[in-house]
Formats: structure tokens, C-alpha cells, sequence
């Protein structure tokens, strides 16, 4: 008979994502890469925001995007009509991205040095919460045709996030959703939350969205630790 | 609904342990979550046995130790306990409250043979 033994791990169960995210971090700022990591539920109007965003930016700045989805290529094929290099990742049975498979992604794609890489996760504001994958912000995105107490639903993919986009303000006039609240109870649950309110349909706060892009781009720029060598 | 991809990354934790540490079998495993991790304990109790099916902790007892959330209210100059993220500090009231605790899943210990 084997005597039974305690081993002390202390262990983070989320330490290899962690690894990888951190890999996927140093390899953004070594290149001084803006990844933005896009969360919201689905229907949201994320990919069209996204298809938007890219028009926008045209030839300003150079751009880059991975879209994460449990089956079919069709918000890659969305994203590189617009002009934009697009990988996608099938996450099959998977209900978030994690770092790994972005980074992995990120080995296919390779963005250009001083890009803005949009990584648009699976649409679940539950699970992509958990794992970080490297980004440089998170972004949630809340449409208006959603409850505005979605906040204190799924309050783990707020507390998380750096912005918020009220999108489908367009939509205003015929619904009940009540702005203000909405942003009270993101702000109740991250009181450092920023929110712009948009709507990629009728192009209403894009500017606001795009001078947002731009700075945060120019942070990653002026942060950048080439690797010596 | 990660719970299971959790369930993995524990699995995955134990079978890289079995071959530093050399053993053969976890009899019993004790993991700390913290109640603002995001993880059902229910569905991570549900996912665990089916999870670790075939792997050296296959039918290893889990024990799971809760860890209550914390937060700094700014107003009190304190730490409170909190049940969820967007509760209200339960002393003034206030929401400006930084999390500080309770958002980390840990394996603390494993008993093997």
C-alpha cells in the first residue's frame, strides 16, 4: 500500500491562459499594436459596428482583425470585403476565445507594427470574461434593443471592460430603453467604465468612437518596447 | 458554461503535476473560489467528474472552499465584504467600491498516491 501524500499547489487555474495572454501582450507591445478585445451579446450589431469602423478608418492607420465564432467564416468574409486582413476562428463547442488561440491567430495574421487589431470574441457576455487574450482594452458593446439592466446581469463582462458602446442609438425613438440607466448600472458596477454612444447605422457619435481609436492607438505607439536585438 | 473549459485547465494542472511530482492518482482535490470569479460551483461540481474521466484524478474526491468577496469602500476607508459586483457597500451605501478579493480560482492542495 501507497501512502497517500499532500502536495501545496497554490495553483491559478487560469495560469496557462494567463501565460498566453501575457506572450500575446509583449508581442503587442513590442510592436506597439492596439488590440482591442470586442465583447458583447449576440445581435448586438458588433460585426456591422466593426465593418463601420473599418470604412472609417480607410487607409489612416494600418488594421487588423481576428473573429471569433463557434461555426462559419461569415463575419471574416463581412470584415475582408471591407479591404481588411481577417483570419477566423471557429471556436467549435467553445463558448469564449482564450489566449492561446489568439495567439495562434496571431502567428497566421501578423499584424502590421503600430496596427489597431480588433479581436472580436464569441458573442456570450458571460464566458469571454474570464479570459484575457493579451488585449490592450476591452470593449463591450450594449445595443439599445437589450435591457438596460444588462449590466447587472452579466456584471463580470462590465467590471472588465474599458469602454462601452452604446450601439443602435438610431433605434432611440421607437423603444423604451432608457440610456441613462443603462450607463448608471455599467457605472455601478465599474465606476471607471468610459461609454460613447453610437450607432453604426446612421454613423450618429462614430467621430467620438474614431477619435477614441486614435488615441488609445497613440498610447500603444508611445508605449512601445521594441525587443532589443 | 465554462465551467467545463475550467474543468479542463484543473485536469490539465493535475496531469502536469502527476509528472513533476511523480505520482500515480489524486484521491482528493481542494480548490478556493472566489465568489466573484464568475464560476458556478454547481456547474463546476457537474462538469468536474465527467471532465476527469480517464485522467489521474478520475473519481477524486473535490472538495470546493468558497472565498467571500471583498472590496475598499472609498467613503468608509475600509474593506467590506461583497455577495456580487454591484453590490452597495454595507456600511454607507456607496458604490464606489474597488474589488480587492475573491476573484481568483486556485488548486490549493492535491492528496495523491
Amino acid at each position: 500500500m501507497s501512502q497517500a501524500r499532500l502536495i501545496r499547489l497554490e495553483a491559478d487555474i487560469l495560469g496557462k491562459n494567463a501565460r498566453y495572454a501575457a506572450a500575446n501582450r509583449d508581442r503587442f507591445t513590442a510592436q506597439g499594436i492596439l488590440a482591442l478585445n470586442l465583447v458583447s451579446s449576440p445581435g448586438s450589431g458588433k460585426t456591422t459596428l466593426l465593418c463601420r469602423t473599418l470604412e472609417m478608418i480607410g487607409a489612416e492607420f494600418p488594421v487588423a482583425v481576428i473573429e471569433g465564432d463557434q461555426q462559419t467564416s461569415q463575419d471574416a468574409d463581412r470584415i475582408r470585403a471591407t479591404g481588411a486582413p481577417a483570419i477566423q476562428i471557429n471556436t467549435g463547442k467553445g463558448c469564449h476565445l482564450d489566449g492561446h488561440m489568439v495567439g495562434h491567430a496571431l502567428d497566421h495574421l501578423v499584424p502590421a507594427e503600430g496596427s489597431v487589431l480588433f479581436i472580436e470574441n464569441v458573442g456570450n457576455l458571460v464566458c469571454p470574461a474570464a479570459f484575457d487574450l493579451g488585449e490592450g482594452a476591452r470593449v463591450a458593446i450594449l445595443s439599445v434593443t437589450e435591457g438596460e439592466d444588462k449590466p447587472l446581469k452579466y456584471p463580470d463582462m462590465f467590471a472588465s471592460a474599458d469602454l462601452v458602446l452604446v450601439n443602435k442609438i438610431d433605434l432611440l425613438p421607437y423603444l423604451d430603453f432608457d440610456v441613462d440607466a443603462a450607463i448608471a448600472n455599467a457605472r455601478r458596477v465599474n465606476p471607471r467604465l468610459r461609454v460613447l454612444k453610437v450607432s453604426a447605422r446612421s454613423g450618429e457619435g462614430m467621430t467620438q468612437w474614431l477619435d477614441w481609436l486614435r488615441a488609445a492607438r497613440a498610447m500603444a505607439l508611445a508605449a512601445r518596447v521594441p525587443v532589443a536585438g | 458554461m465554462h465551467e467545463m473549459a475550467i474543468c479542463e485547465s484543473i485536469r490539465q494542472i493535475m496531469e502536469d503535476q502527476a509528472r513533476e511530482a511523480g505520482f500515480a492518482r489524486v484521491e482528493r482535490v481542494r480548490l478556493a473560489i472566489g465568489a466573484l470569479s464568475g464560476v458556478e460551483i454547481a456547474a463546476l461540481q457537474f462538469g468536474f467528474d465527467v471532465v476527469m474521466r480517464g485522467s489521474v484524478a478520475q473519481d477524486a474526491k473535490l472538495e470546493i472552499e468558497e472565498v467571500p468577496g471583498s472590496a475598499w469602500c472609498m467613503p468608509c476607508a475600509r474593506t467590506v465584504e461583497i455577495a456580487a459586483r454591484y453590490d452597495a457597500c454595507p456600511h454607507c451605501g456607496s458604490y464606489q467600491l474597488q474589488v480587492t478579493g475573491g476573484e481568483d480560482m486556485t488548486i490549493r492542495e492535491l492528496e495523491v498516491v
